[in-house]
């Protein structure tokens, strides 16, 4: 290394994560973790069918069993109102079952017990009988006419459709189809899946009868939201009402929606008195929380015989399960699914999307994804390997004919976003360079001859993060802008309070150093606190890679405001006009003469102990950023892989991964997301996925039908940078959290349809099981 | 059926309490034991994030009962620093960013430990099949191998230093 790390500006050095002492030690501090004096605990009880009405509930028998404590039904729900609740996208969603149950999983009753182990029991002793009724489960059917209903409770549902959305324009996109010489097609599901964290979800609600304070801790991603919904929701008043997300032990999206077992405990304490634990186990988790994706695609894109990209027309339709539940831009009815033309400068596109209810959980979380893009980003890397197949060109020579070029940013793409910049090509360079792509290419000719199957895939996304601006984001109607606070103690050292929540991405470590590079003060002077919505400014959380594109962006500009007014607390000290003042590092001095200077740590003293008259005292600020635009991460992933031409099965030769997402505060850690995030995309091209029976039986409630890789499975990753800065962040950086995740399941796709490509294979859906890919090969070799 | 009393040596500290015989050792070492560091991650013995060592080898502590350990000896992450000094596992899973939010951290830093007594200088599939009956959501595997790989370094150092 060049330059000793110690010389290093805080900005760009990879400090070792501050949160990990306490971690390392088994000292985290997660949900479960927490006890209160008086705590009861609750469990709840699921529906074994998919649909069904529900004829009686008898709790008689569970009331019984000492400890139990209550038991609650939605029927004691709906007294208080509270039977039903509003979710992230304006639908609504059955706290706890009264007239139906609509899909396997659904919460039925709660027993709120002394002990788990009693609460447990005594949900084997409720009797619930149930008259099952026609299961929808392919939301193709769901959508016919005369499909049983299945929101049969909302007065103006006739059918299952939930919504109708377009996006970009019809007309030029069926123009551009005319003139095209080639046109290819691609039929994909991305199946559903779940994020799955090692934490499940859980909360204890605290609500005391004395002071009518309700404290409730949970684990989630958005802890300010929660509170506001949950005023809504029960019409407490919101300034007695304290959400505190404690550790979290992951969440990619999984802990940002209410779930309805959060809604029970608390109303559970304030009718019992006393605090109430849910701790969700891993069934619940599976069957009943945000899963993700579930998309039905059709893509078609036309081209030239040069290989220009003419349009792209994409239909969806999307399985929501029984209730519309995604978390993400109200104004945007499938999240961001279209900024689906990618890194392409694409003169038309034409994007129609349609939402249907089945009887499956409710969700449709942003899984390490901004919004659908993960969706989106799959679908036109595989139209575009496709249309290389098609046209006869090597796949990355197709892209790089088709990039937003560098001096076309800012880009406004037909659907509406302006790209804030990039550098495609390079980062296609660099992965090429260093996958030794040609190579790869010539050993696959060479293995070819042979009988062997090698393929590459390549995907180059582009993605955007960081929701985002308040003329288009909100959140059921609250916008999507986010804060941090700064405040500066008389002996230098800070605190530093922000709305984003860390769930393992290292916030404590990472905003440090954007104070630290901003004033100064070194980051283990820097305390970070979050989740605690009475000690923390109002936020919309984390989730969508949107921490650093808000969060980090208020903390450099309220440590910027503070900085205006030090320089004055400096002029006043130094006995000179702040004009003369110069700022370096961690200090203000005077021009010409740098041995007359005044330190942060000066100046923080001096604000509480020698401030000029007429100033207000200390060193104190606010910040809420409403970002003018969202970011633009990118980046070029290659993938090798061997399929054996007997069984299908495939094994990971390479992974070569090329992300640029602008100025890196701390490369460690960004390298850690983007490790992460490949994982994700290997698991989802590989193994993972939630598939359910006729009859709505969930196939993937446990993790021994839910596949996640281990240690075993999962491939080595060869990771490299470009840095190419946001224009518009305070520090040039861009959101990073899920780039892999979105990037890469089409490049291990692409890589496993590119084995077969000479024999005419063009697509295996997700996840691409060694048995698909027989078939595919079977059917490849007998046509 | 009756409360049993069973005496296990935690940490190297003898601990004896009454308990139910259906409760599982998982739960007696967080909830009598108070020590959360042992963490609940799934209801099927599939995750290892409550990975403990019973007389030295990792069992997922979800899949007995406390009373199966009685007499014997469990070693849990709270007991991996010795005298306030952390072990070389744990060194380097802070060196090598080796976790992220944490939660299966306790479970693989014991499967590393363990491992490292067998194999003071694991290759990297070494690794990879010593961890693989755990999983981790966040980091990829990839900075765990290279975080027990760094603690077999350091150990390594620690030894020859002392036999200098
Ligand atoms: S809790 Fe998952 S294996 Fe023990
Ligand atoms: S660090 Fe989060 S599960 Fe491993």
């Amino acid at each position: 290394m060049a330059v000793e790390e110690k010389e290093m500006p805080w900005v760009g050095r990879s400090v070792k994560r501050k949160e990990d002492d306490r971690f390392v030690r088994g000292g985290g501090n997660y949900l479960d973790d927490i006890r209160l004096a008086n705590m009861l605990h609750m469990a709840i009880l699921r529906s074994p069918f998919a649909h069904a009405r529900i004829e009686s509930i008898d709790t008689s028998a569970a009331e019984a069993v000492e400890g139990v404590v209550a038991v609650v039904t939605g029927e004691l729900l709906a007294e208080h109102k509270l039977a039903w609740m509003p979710t992230l996208s304006g639908d609504t969603q059955a706290v706890l079952a009264t007239d139906k149950v609509r899909f396997q999983g659904q919460e039925v009753a709660c027993v709120v017990a002394t002990d788990p182990y009693v609460a447990h029991d005594a949900l084997e002793l409720i009797d619930v009988e149930y008259e099952p009724l026609p299961v929808v489960v392919d939301p193709k059917k769901a959508v016919e006419d005369g499909a049983p209903i299945i929101r049969d409770d909302k007065e103006d549902q006739k059918d299952n459709r939930i919504y109708h959305w377009e996006a970009g324009d019809k007309e030029s996109t069926d123009r551009a189809f005319s003139e095209a010489d080639v046109v290819v097609e691609l039929d994909t599901h991305y199946p559903r899946s779940h994020p799955a964290p090692l934490e499940c979800c859980g909360c204890i609600a605290d609500v005391n009868p004395a002071t009518s304070k309700t404290m409730i801790y949970m684990t989630s991603q958005a802890p300010h939201a929660i509170r506001t919904v949950f005023a809504l929701v029960t019409g407490l008043p919101e300034q007695n009402i304290q959400i505190i997300s404690p550790d979290i032990g992951g969440g990619f999206g999984n802990k940002v929606p209410v779930y309805p077992g959060y809604v029970v405990a608390t109303a559970a304490s304030l009718l019992i008195g006393q605090p109430v634990k849910w701790i969700e186990d891993r069934t619940g988790n599976l069957a009943s929380t945000g899963f993700a994706r579930d998309f039905h695609m059709h893509g078609e894109l036309a081209l030239k015989q040069d290989g220009t990209m003419l349009g792209l027309r994409v239909g969806m339709l999307s399985d929501q399960g029984y209730a519309y539940a995604d978390a993400q831009p109200s104004k945007f009815k499938a999240g961001l699914f279209h900024v689906v033309t990618g890194s392409y400068d694409m003169p038309a596109a034409h994007v129609v999307t349609d939402g249907a209810y089945t009887n499956k959980a409710p969700g449709g979380v942003a899984y390490r994804c901004s919004f659908r893009i993960t969706e989106a980003s799959f679908l036109i890397e595989r139209l575009v390997q496709n249309a290389a197949y098609e046209l006869g060109m090597e796949p990355v020579e197709l892209r790089r004919r088709n990039f937003v070029r560098p001096e076309q940013f800012p880009y406004t793409s037909v659907t509406g976003f302006v790209y804030d910049s990039g550098e495609y090509a390079k980062a296609l360079d660099v992965a090429l360079e260093k996958s030794g792509y040609e190579q790869l290419r010539a050993e696959q000719e060479r293995l070819r001859a042979e009988g062997r199957l090698l393929g590459i895939g390549v995907a180059s996304f582009t993605e955007a993060v960081g929701a985002g601006p308040s003329r288009d984001y909100d959140i059921l109607g609250i916008k999507m802008f986010d804060s941090a606070e700064l405040r500066i103690h008389p002996t230098g050292k800070a605190i530093l309070k922000l709305g984003v929540k860390s769930q393992g991405q290292g916030h404590e470590t990472t905003f440090a150093q954007i104070v630290a590079g901003e004033l100064g003060i070194p980051p283990e002077d820097v305390t970070v606190q979050e989740g605690d919505t009475d000690n923390t400014p109002y936020g919309l959380g984390t989730y969508a890679s949107r921490s650093t594109p808000t969060g980090g962006a208020a903390t450099a500009v309220v440590a910027r405001k503070l900085r205006d007014k030090a320089k004055q607390i400096a002029a006043h000290t130094l006995e000179v006009s702040a004009d003369d003042l110069e700022w370096e590092g961690d200090r203000f001095y005077v021009k010409g003469a740098p041995e007359q200077a005044a330190t942060i740590q000066d100046i923080a003293f001096a604000a509480y102990t020698n401030h000029p008259q007429g100033m207000e005292a200390g060193l104190e600020g606010v910040t809420y950023y409403d970002p003018p635009n969202l970011t633009y991460p990118f980046g070029t992933y290659v993938v090798a892989v061997e399929v054996d031409a007997q069984t299908g099965e495939w094994k990971v030769r390479k992974v070569v991964a090329v992300d640029d997402c602008g100025v890196r505060i701390n490369p460690m850690i960004v390298e850690g997301q983007i490790m992460g995030g490949l994982t994700e995309g290997f698991a989802m091209s590989a193994m993972q996925q939630i598939t359910f029976d006729e009859d709505g039986n969930c196939m993937g409630s446990n993790f021994i039908d839910y596949l996640l890789p281990t240690a075993w499975e999962t491939p080595t990753f060869e990771l490299h940078a470009t840095v190419t800065p946001s224009p518009h962040h305070p520090i040039g950086a861009k959101g990073v959290g899920e780039s892999a995740t979105v990037g890469s399941p089409a490049a291990f796709a692409n890589a496993v349809v590119d084995a077969l490509a000479h024999l005419g294979v063009r697509n295996i859906d997700m996840p691409l099981t060694s048995g698909k890919v027989w078939e595919a090969m079977q059917q490849a070799r007998s046509s | 059926m009756e409360n049993k009393t069973i005496s296990v040596t935690v940490n190297g500290g003898s601990k004896a309490s009454e308990v139910e015989p259906r409760r599982l050792l998982v739960h007696w070492i967080r909830e009598a034991l108070g020590l959360t560091g042992t963490h609940v991650g799934c209801d099927t013995s599939s995750c290892g994030a409550c990975t403990v060592l019973l007389d030295g080898t990792p069992v997922k502590s979800c899949t007995m009962f406390a009373v199966q350990a009685d007499g014997r000896e469990v070693t849990t992450v709270e007991g991996l620093q010795q005298g306030g000094k952390l072990h070389p596992v744990q060194e380097g899973f802070k060196e090598e960013h080796g976790l992220q939010c944490g939660f299966c951290t306790p479970g693989m830093m014991l499967l590393g430990a363990a491992l490292l007594e067998e194999n003071p200088d694991p290759s990297e599939e070494d690794v990879r099949w010593a961890i693989s009956g755990n999983l981790c959501r966040c980091t990829g595997y990839q900075n765990i191998v290279k975080s027990v790989q760094w603690a077999a370094r350091k150990a390594a150092s620690e030894q020859s230093g002392v036999n200098a």
